[in-house]
């Protein structure tokens, strides 16, 4: 039998290995993948936790977070294409026009 | 769950993970992504949660997945990443920052015990539970996510539109 605390080391990996996904990436596309992966990370941070405590709640909050994730990645990658229409490169250093 | 399942799966994950980060062709890395979203799917399924394993093949192996290979596809990847990189040094504080992070997470995880509370009095219950959860205590967030998805979907056809002009 396995504790819940691996599953919470487990997801911590996870979420580290998503950060550093989005900070060393230039391709917005892996930066949004790395995203979903650190969203992931924590969604198992729920689950495991709603094991632990023997409640549904943990899983009832997945599914919120899957949705929120699920229109995020819509929108996202519909900005992603129209810039790529814009400017037909895909770099975020390109994309610095909202800095001040 | 065996700790042998356990370890394979978790092996599995980080991989994947470190896959997607370090390969340099995004379709490479979302080939990646879904292998890491099936073996979380997979501890889902160890930690007694069956209607979220479903959930996440059929929303995110399944649609977001496709969503991401469609862009990957429409964009023409691999071509952005080849060049020399000016900003380099910068971006291989990625390695430091994300290790810190991991001492700092896993410090709290080895803080907070796990030894304290008893086990569980049982599974957290299945999709009934889940579905009693959602229309009774979290009605009001369920409805928004409803809203949101409504909202994402406009937005969507909104900023995917070719202009006219």
């Amino acid at each position: 039998m396995v504790s819940e605390t691996w599953y919470l080391v487990l997801s911590a990996v996870l979420f580290s290995i998503g950060v550093v996904g989005v900070i060393a990436r230039r391709n917005p596309l892996v930066i949004f993948m790395s995203i979903e992966l650190m969203l992931n990370a924590v969604n198992l941070t729920f689950v495991a936790f709603g094991h632990r405590l023997g409640s549904p709640d943990g899983q009832a909050l997945v599914f919120f977070v899957m949705a929120v994730a699920a229109a995020e990645v819509a929108v996202g990658l519909a900005i992603i294409v129209a810039i790529f229409r814009l400017r037909h490169r895909l770099s975020v250093d390109d994309l610095a026009a909202m800095r001040w | 769950m065996s700790v042998a399942a356990f370890a394979l799966l978790a092996l599995m994950a980080v991989g994947s993970a470190l896959g997607l980060v370090l390969k340099r062709n995004a379709i490479h890395g979302a080939l990646f992504l879904v292998v890491n979203l099936g073996t979380v799917a997979a501890l889902y399924l160890s930690l007694r949660a069956e209607f979220l394993a479903a959930a996440q093949v059929i929303v995110y192996a399944g649609a977001i997945m496709v969503l991401f290979v469609f862009a990957i596809m429409v964009l023409i990847p691999g071509k952005e990443e080849t060049g020399p990189d000016p900003r380099r040094p910068y971006r291989l504080l990625a390695l430091p920052v994300g290790a810190g992070l991991l001492v700092e997470l896993a410090a709290i995880v080895a803080s907070s015990g796990g030894t304290t509370r008893p086990p569980a009095p049982g599974p957290p219950g299945g999709v009934e539970a889940i579905g009693r959860l959602l229309f009774t205590d979290y009605l009001f967030p369920f409805e928004m996510t409803s809203v949101l998805l409504l909202a994402a979907m406009v937005g969507v056809l909104l900023l995917a539109r070719r202009r006219a002009d």
